[in-house]
């Protein structure tokens, strides 16, 4: 393992990683949710009247900060080096895993290993640990 | 309605979040991912910036019954470490490992035009329709442990 000073961004990973604490802060304070995207967007697909509304919301917010980003801090580069069918293969794998896993980075890694659940602690592990080796496989021992 | 405003601020807040952090480029969350190449330890600090402030928040919210608008407060209480959680999250880690991306840098993506995204979110819906049919076929991994 060596370490990638070139692309280690250790202020603005923790800014804003702040940042993403203080929204599940006043998520769960002001609106009494728990900040999961998996578990807030797999809630449409069995909505019930009157939980709708607030997730839509809550999304709308989130496809709005690019724009709002953006127009303040000019666009950032992404490499997103994946073809169509590992994005698909991907997509069904993490929508899947999500909802029998109830949950992912935000539900289980922040607010899961915030509130301390030994639950969430597993399911991070979990996902990292398969993340790792994902990787792992992808780049160094398969070579795809 | 205040509500409906106070949500998407906070959503709104959650994607500025993640787009300064670099957590909405692939390629800085594998590099994180990939520890025996060359390891950005970036996300760990993500990760550690958000918990850091989660911790005061959660500890607060398991203190209170209500929200501060006076709304219902209540913390998920399901204490089982089960085949489906830990199933789902290997799945889920696996997917994230292919693409290096996760449900909430996907939408921001989205948000911010990018195609690859779009693929991605639409697949990732799909999986989130695949698993409510299966729930509701009790052919879940949930019926099959008679839960």
């Amino acid at each position: 393992m060596t370490i990638d000073w070139n692309n280690f961004t250790p202020w603005t990973s923790l800014s804003g990683g702040i940042l993403l604490g203080l929204a599940s802060a006043a998520f769960i304070l002001l609106n009494g949710r728990i900040l999961g995207i998996s578990g807030i967007i797999g809630g449409l697909f069995s909505p019930k009247s009157g939980d709708v509304g607030w997730r839509l919301s809550f999304v709308l917010g989130m496809l709005a900060a690019p724009l709002l980003y953006f127009a303040v801090a000019g666009p950032t580069a992404v490499r997103i080096d994946a073809g169509w069918a590992t994005l698909i293969v991907a997509g069904l794998l993490v929508g899947v895993g999500t909802r029998f896993g109830s949950g992912c980075t935000s539900g289980h890694g922040v607010c899961g290993l915030s509130r301390l659940s030994p639950r969430s602690l597993m399911a991070t592990l979990a996902f990292m640990g398969a993340g790792f080796v994902t990787v792992y496989l992808v780049r160094h021992a398969l070579a795809v | 309605m205040k509500h409906r405003i106070s949500e998407f601020a906070v959503g709104l807040i959650f994607g500025i979040g993640l787009i300064l952090s670099g957590m909405t480029d692939p390629g800085k969350v594998l590099g994180f991912l990939d520890l025996f190449g060359a390891w950005d330890p970036s996300l760990a600090l993500v990760m550690g910036g958000a918990i850091l402030v989660g911790i005061f928040a959660f500890a607060l919210a398991k203190r209170r019954t209500t929200t501060f608008f006076g709304g219902a407060l209540q913390l998920p209480n399901s204490n089982d470490i089960d085949k489906r959680l830990l199933v789902g999250s290997l799945l889920f880690g696996a997917g994230w490992g292919l693409a290096g991306f996760c449900p909430g840098p996907a939408i921001v993506s989205l948000g911010a035009g990018q195609p690859k995204a779009a693929v991605f979110v639409l697949a990732m819906l799909v999986g989130m329709v695949l698993f409510e049919w299966s729930e509701r076929r009790g052919q879940g991994l949930g019926a099959q442990q008679g839960r």
